[in-house]
């Protein structure tokens, strides 16, 4: 065991190595550089930005709009993930699929299918205007903070539905049986029984949940409008339009610092909450729903999670067809009219996503399974103290990791400032914190006797984890697989780079179409961006027929 | 006992990073090629004749058509690489950090507002190229041919011809008419923080009404919010999400966008209309006339081809080229422009007066009172 504890804590190294020349390089370089711009090193923006009304603000909204943003995809997310793992349904899989389209798609799309539904031009509002005979569109949420709690619902929902739905799909069911056959009442089973050996999952989603909306941009931006600043905002206001880095640098220390604590005080409580388990497997736990209750509970939140989350898509989709002819934007996306050299054929442009997307899937997996096995053996000062680090990605402000990437690889050996090298490197980076947070909560549930077990009737460490450790964790695994593949189909973390590469990606072809007027140039933004979606399902269904070794069939 | 050795690594890792730095602050920088324009080539092997790249830097609104790069790399011999960077701020202050040690050999896209800015940052090279004989005087606002003009366009309001007439409103004919009721909660322009148009349109409004006086600029924006100006984060947001006119999905009939935005309307329509659905207000000296720049980047790898990229920008292939690529009028004098030019986009008889040192100077402070005024 000692051996192996120390075999998994060397293989811990390859992640740390990845962040520390990713990650920590650059962002000290840039960091360092921002407090010497004089010449001088001088550390006092970070006292003086605390007199700063802006700031103040913005770390305010900041933590509020995240908080209240995490809560209501918790709201949303818990009732499906319910319902998910425990019931069988028709086209579940396909539900599924949907439910984490949104996360791929950018800010300027969504907000485009709000609009093509609840805009004051929207589907919505013109019903309700013809049926009440109203002369101003009822509806109004643009620009007002609602909208932003429900865009960021609608991005996140999917990681609370997959992340505590998948761990709740393995518990046993013998334990809630039993509980009810001796007299527990149904609440009471649920709050002592179910709730406890959740939290860690529930805890994890929620930590990715508020850690997204805590650095959220395009969302707020653009959905929210700029009376609503966040500390990501200011950042970008501070380093690009004023060009001031010190207080970038600064602001950009406060909200990873942030980061850090929730972090901290999180994985402590993760680790608490963990409890060895004898998983069962997703397919013998969840059954068809019998009872007329039953019955109307799975309908009424799968009908309601597809109403929330599928009919934006949808009416997206529909207004990509053009009226007399439906495919007219779809056949302009294969010509090139203006004989531009930036010019975007569909199929080049899905080739490189799905390209990026899979180095990106494979190297994250790599990272994120080496990185949360060692986290979940060691629950000492290791965890304790590794575990926040390896999220900090997540809360890092892009923009200036960006600048600290042109100061960190400019020479030789690390030349990458320009190569498209660095588009997996960059997604992987924001990537890797999922699939640490999905895999952690079930190795951590693992139930350690198995794979002793297994070593004392002479299996080989390796041997071991394949066959027992794998296929347990083979579920979470996929979901990973998910996220990390949706975290670079959607292009998050390019910021990040300093050049967009010579390998142009589905959401470079969306902004490219956007950034001039004109009907076809709408029409064909939102024909990519239904292409963007169909392909990612396509990824969903790909990443959820692979079984390795004997996943859900244990 | 393995943890402790792993927090050992990690720490000397990030120490390590930390010792680096000091390092990439280049002690040798390339001092050789001063003012002279007959630069020395800087001393790399020269590659095989046909294999060399230049390399030009720039934002994600660049476009050319493919023919117009073929034939500037038929002419020098050589490849032409493209480095989009993010939006016209993000890619000047990326070539600013890189300083020294530059992305590329050419940057494009420095504009009127930047060009200060970009100047002090002193990272571009002079070149007094042929071509500049071409190009009319008020368009160089760089005497020390650092920053050479590429083209212009016009930040203006945009607006939503079916609307107006539908409701019987008088168009807009001044700035300040958009404080006044008729226009209440019909305007949307960007924020001047995360939107180039919105800053131009900032700096409109500073060179219009002043900073003092009885009805200073802040005055206006303070009679615009109680007008319910609807400020957005970008241009695409606001022209396609909140604007009402053309391809515009929102439901304000005025935007700030550019003169030629309802030319490109008609052109980028099927079928193509007669007349744009929007239409222009361009008052006198009140509209911002933004002006692109491209540069030599110091210490680039191939400063001769360089050269030959920034003449061939100036010269009359590539600068007929730009309108229908991005939508701007080309520097160069006698330019032809496109039929849907011609017909559709109008060019306002005198840009906003005020200079690039007057916009360094005071884009800090205009934008934080414009923040409090218009957003808090």
């Amino acid at each position: 065991m000692k051996q192996r504890a120390t075999l998994s804590s060397l293989l811990f190294l390859f992640p740390l190595a990845f962040l520390a020349v990713f990650f920590f390089y650059p962002l000290v370089l840039v960091i360092l550089r921002s407090f010497a711009a004089e010449g001088r090193f001088d550390l006092t923006p970070l006292l003086t930005i605390w007199a700063e009304t802006y700031f103040r603000r913005a770390l305010w909204f900041t933590v509020w709009q995240a908080t209240a943003s995490t809560a209501l995809t918790l709201a949303l997310g818990l009732p499906a993930a319910f319902v998910f793992a425990r019931y069988r349904f028709p086209g579940k899989r396909l539900v599924q699929a949907l439910t984490t389209i949104p996360f791929v798609l950018p800010a300027m799309v969504v907000s485009a299918a709000f609009m093509a539904l609840l805009g004051p031009r929207g589907w919505l509002n013109e019903l309700l205007m013809a049926l009440f005979g109203l002369p101003r569109s009822p509806i109004r949420l643009q620009q007002t903070i609602w909208l932003i709690l429900i865009a960021h619902a609608f991005y996140n929902t999917s990681v609370v539905v997959r992340l505590v739905g998948g761990f709740w799909a393995h518990l046993d069911r013998k334990l809630t049986d039993a509980a009810r056959v001796l007299g527990g009442s149904r609440w009471r089973v649920f709050f002592e029984i179910t709730l406890p050996l959740l939290l860690p999952a529930i805890i994890a989603a929620g930590l990715l949940v508020f850690l997204f909306c805590f650095t959220s941009f395009g969302v707020i931006l653009i959905l929210g409008g700029p009376q609503f600043a966040t500390l990501e905002v200011e950042i970008y206001r501070q380093a690009v339009t004023l060009f001031r880095l010190s207080d970038a640098a600064v602001l950009s220390l406060v909200q990873m610092g942030l980061t850090f604590v929730i972090m901290a005080v999180y994985s402590r409580a993760q680790t608490r909450a963990a409890v060895p388990l004898n998983v069962r497997s997703a397919e013998e736990t969840a059954l068809p729903a019998i009872t007329w209750p039953g019955k109307a509970f799975v309908g009424l939140t799968v009908g309601g999670l597809l109403l929330f989350l599928a009919v934006p898509l949808f009416s997206l989709a529909l207004k990509s067809l053009a009226l007399p002819d439906p495919l007219r934007f779809y056949r302009e996306l294969f010509m090139n009219r203006s004989s531009s050299i930036f010019y975007i054929p569909p199929g080049l442009a899905i080739r490189n996503s799905l390209l990026f997307a899979t180095l990106a899937t494979g190297l994250s997996l790599v990272l994120g399974t080496l990185t949360a096995t060692a986290l979940a053996r060691s629950r000492g000062a290791l965890g304790r103290w590794l575990d926040p680090i390896v999220l900090l990605p997540l809360g890092a402000s892009a923009v200036t990791l960006g600048f600290g990437y042109i100061l960190a690889f400019g020479r030789p050996p690390l030349d990458l400032r320009a190569s498209p090298v660095l588009v997996p490197f960059a997604h992987t980076l924001v990537a890797f914190p999922f699939v640490v947070r999905t895999l952690l909560p079930a190795l951590r549930g693992l139930n350690p006797r198995w794979s002793e077990a297994a070593t004392i009737l002479g299996a080989a460490p390796w041997r071991a984890w394949r066959e027992i450790d794998l296929p347990i964790i083979g579920r979470a695994l996929l979901v990973a697989a998910v996220f990390a593949f949706t975290v670079s189909m959607g292009e998050f973390g390019a910021t990040l780079l300093i050049a967009r590469p010579e390998f142009p990606t589905m959401p470079v072809a969306i902004f490219r179409l956007l950034s001039q007027p004109g009907a076809l140039n709408y029409g064909q933004a939102l024909a990519m961006s239904t292409l963007l979606m169909l392909v990612c399902a396509a990824g969903f269904f790909l990443i959820e027929r692979f079984r390795v070794g004997e996943i859900g069939e244990f | 006992m393995s943890y402790r050795v792993i927090v050992l690594a990690l720490i000397t890792m990030v120490l390590l990073a930390g010792c680096v730095t000091p390092v990439p602050t280049p002690t040798s920088e390339p001092v050789a090629a001063t003012a002279t324009p007959a630069a020395t080539p800087t001393p790399t092997a020269p590659p095989a004749p046909g294999s060399r790249t230049v390399t030009v830097m720039t934002h994600d609104s660049f476009s050319v058509s493919q023919p117009v790069v073929d034939a500037f790399q038929a002419r020098c011999g050589c490849q032409v690489r493209f480095l989009k960077s993010g939006d016209a701020g993000l890619a000047l202050n990326k070539a600013i950090l890189a300083k020294g040690n530059p992305l590329a050999d050419v940057f494009y896209g420095v504009d009127n507002s930047f060009l200060s800015r970009a100047l002090a940052a002193d990272i571009f090279e002079p070149y007094a190229s042929p071509a500049l004989a071409d190009i009319p005087d008020e368009l160089k606002l760089d005497p020390s041919n650092r920053l050479l003009p590429v083209d212009f366009g016009y930040v203006a309001l945009n607006y939503d011809k079916k609307y107006f007439a539908d409701n019987n409103i008088p168009i807009p004919q001044t700035l300040r008419d958009l404080t006044q009721s008729p226009y209440s909660g019909l305007v949307v322009v960007e924020n001047p923080a995360t939107s180039s148009p919105g800053m131009a349109f900032l700096l409109t409004t500073v060179a219009v009404f002043g900073e003092t006086g009885s009805y200073t600029y802040l005055d206006f924006w303070r009679d615009m919010r109680k007008n319910k100006v609807v400020v957005a984060d970008g241009w695409d947001d606001a022209y396609y999400n909140q604007f009402s006119g053309g391809s515009g999905q929102g439901d304000h009939p005025l935007v700030v966008s550019y003169a030629t935005s309802p030319a490109a309307e008609v052109y980028f329509a099927d079928p193509q209309p007669a007349e744009s659905p929007t239409g222009n207000i361009l008052p006198p000296g009140q509209t911002f006339r933004q002006i692109e720049f491209v540069g030599i980047l110091k210490g680039a790898a191939n400063p001769d081809l360089a050269q030959q990229w920034v003449d061939f920008m100036l010269g009359e292939q590539f600068q007929a080229d730009i309108p229908l690529q991005m939508w701007v009028y080309p520097a160069r004098k006698g330019t032809p422009l496109p039929e849907v030019f011609v017909k559709h986009a109008q060019v306002p008889t005198q840009p906003a007066a005020i200079t690039p040192e007057q916009i360094e100077a005071g884009r800090e402070g205009w934008l934080k009172a414009w923040t409090d005024v218009v957003l808090r």
